[in-house]
């Protein structure tokens, strides 16, 4: 990461957010806030398009124009900016990943959420409140460790916790389940969490300071293909010319693609998530069973925020069904009892881009000029710097990220799968 | 989502296990011309629709039969089942 690349200012942008901003509009009535980013109307014709004002979409706007110096950019959004994944997510980062085609790119995510906030000059409210990873048998803890020990080779932090180091920590949780008792955990003190809206604000207003036009409210109809060259795209508001087309829009990766008359190595699943009833601080950082689907951190507000699996079947919905309620209240009961009077506030269901093998796409595809980013399971939120840099890396240079170089639409083809869970090619089992 | 059984009438959704896309009924043959790439795209390939989707469910906790169910995956109802057995020899697989 090159420091002079970092956006560490601008003159184009009015404001700058400060404490002594905030002291100065608190005393003169808040007159002085200003909109966040235009609302430009769509140029003819850009260098790059990108398709999907989600987290990774707008990441890359931003990457693209303050590392690679695109400046006629823009981002196609057909609801509003931020209304996908990436404000309906568990809110979690974390680089505890195993295999060689993951880790180093998920810990330069890790990286890039360290210094987000001041590149951004925005408050995205990351806390470092690390994650640990409970162990209940022996034969865990093996893989717990080795994958801890691939970690550390890649240059992330990873430390195995005793039961009673984790007793101390969290004293709160069952020990002694007859069926699931605790034997140590795998931690990441580096992971934690991220005020998710406020990453894809905080991208689109950098990189609308920069010059990049996010237009809402437009829908992609179509690409405009001709010789096998992607000239542009067909939306709501009328042809848009790009030298280059990027698409961002996990969740709806299948949709969008069949409207270049690709079909992809995945299916779209969903997955739910839960908050509870606002509590004083209980939860002091991320913790996941490691018997049972269920994982838990506590939001700034109070509310306990957790999930578990994904429904299993085919879905566009963006709600699920009771078996998996019941299934993720079961894993929260046998993990921590205490929380059998807490009540729910609300749970909602989100598209997950279930791949082939669990693991992202980056990647040119067979059209000149068109290129995908999708995939992301439901591991997509933690990967939003990353995918963003890495992808406009590829839009810009046309050659792969150096960390991202396993992430090829092809890979199923030649047998290079990137399969963390060993499941095969089934995607409501990663 | 309840399961209308061809035989068993009404099931709950989770006696069953869900594979997929109903399309991996047609495997191809592995002896073909091109047969690597038929493979390619039969194992990994899905058209993943937003609507009506024919899917294969087993049904582990009752009498162990494939379903084929069409379902829109918009809305989670549930239009059709039939016996994956009775779809499979319409297209003319199996003796």
């Amino acid at each position: 990461m090159q420091a002079a690349m970092l956006g560490t200012g601008n003159q184009e942008h009015p404001m700058r957010y400060s404490g002594f901003r905030i002291l100065k509009e608190a005393l003169t009535g808040h007159k002085g806030w200003q909109p966040v980013w235009r609302r430009p109307d769509p140029k003819p014709s850009y260098d790059i398009v990108i398709v999907g004002g989600g987290g990774h979409g707008l990441a890359t706007a931003h990457y693209l124009a303050s590392n690679f110096g695109q400046t006629r950019v823009a981002v196609i959004e057909k609801g509003w900016i931020g209304g996908g994944n990436v404000g309906r997510n568990t809110t979690i980062i974390r680089s505890n990943y195993l295999l060689e085609g993951n880790e180093p790119f998920y810990e330069f995510s890790l990286k890039l959420w360290e210094g987000l906030e001041q590149d951004l000059n925005y408050n995205a409210m990351v806390s470092q409140r690390g994650i640990l990873n409970l162990i209940h048998t022996d034969a865990q803890r093996d893989a717990y460790i080795r994958r801890g020990n691939a970690m550390i080779l890649h240059g992330a932090d990873a430390q195995y916790l005793s039961t009673d180091q984790i007793r101390r920590e969290y004293p709160f949780l069952n020990f002694n389940d007859a069926r699931f008792p605790i034997k140590g955990g795998l931690a990441q003190r580096r992971g934690g969490t991220v005020r998710h809206d406020a990453v894809a604000w905080g991208y689109a207003r950098a990189a609308d300071a920069r010059g990049v036009d996010i237009i809402q409210n437009c829908e992609v109809t179509g690409f405009r293909i001709e010789n096998g060259i992607c000239l542009g795209v067909e939306t709501s508001r009328g042809f848009i010319g790009a030298g280059k087309v990027g698409v961002a829009v996990a969740g709806s990766s299948s949709r969008v693609m069949a409207q270049a008359g690709l079909r992809l190595p995945i299916e779209s699943h969903v997955l739910q998530a839960f908050v509870s009833e606002g509590l004083k601080p209980v939860m002091p950082g991320v913790i996941t069973f490691g018997a049972g689907h269920f994982y838990c951190s506590q939001s700034d507000k109070g509310g306990l925020v957790f999930g578990g699996d994904i429904d299993g079947y085919n879905s566009y919905a963006q709600r699920g069904n009771l078996p998996v309620v019941e299934d993720v209240a079961e894993g929260a009961m046998a993990l921590i009892p205490g929380l059998g009077r807490v009540r729910l506030l609300r749970m909602w269901g989100g598209v997950m881009d279930m791949s082939m093998d669990g693991s992202p796409i980056i990647d040119r595809t067979p059209i000149e000029g068109l290129y995908f980013n999708g995939g992301w399971c439901y591991g997509g939120f933690k990967a939003t710097p990353a995918s963003g840099w890495c992808f406009a890396h590829l839009l810009s240079t046309d050659t792969p990220h150096p960390t991202a170089t396993a992430y090829r639409l092809d890979r199923f083809r030649k047998g290079l799968m990137i399969d963390e869970k060993g499941m095969g090619a089934q995607p409501n089992l990663h | 989502m309840i399961i209308p059984h061809p035989l068993l009438g009404p099931c709950d959704a989770q006696e069953f296990t869900y594979l997929g896309d109903a399309s991996l009924i047609a495997r191809p043959d592995g002896m073909a011309e091109g047969a690597a790439d038929a493979f390619h795209d039969y194992l990994y390939l899905r058209d993943n629709p937003a609507g009506l989707h024919r899917e294969l469910w087993y049904h582990e906790q009752g009498d162990r039969s494939w379903l084929v169910v069409t379902r829109n995956t918009l809305t989670h109802e549930i239009v059709k089942a039939e016996l994956a057995r009775d779809v499979a020899r319409a297209e003319g697989r199996g003796r």
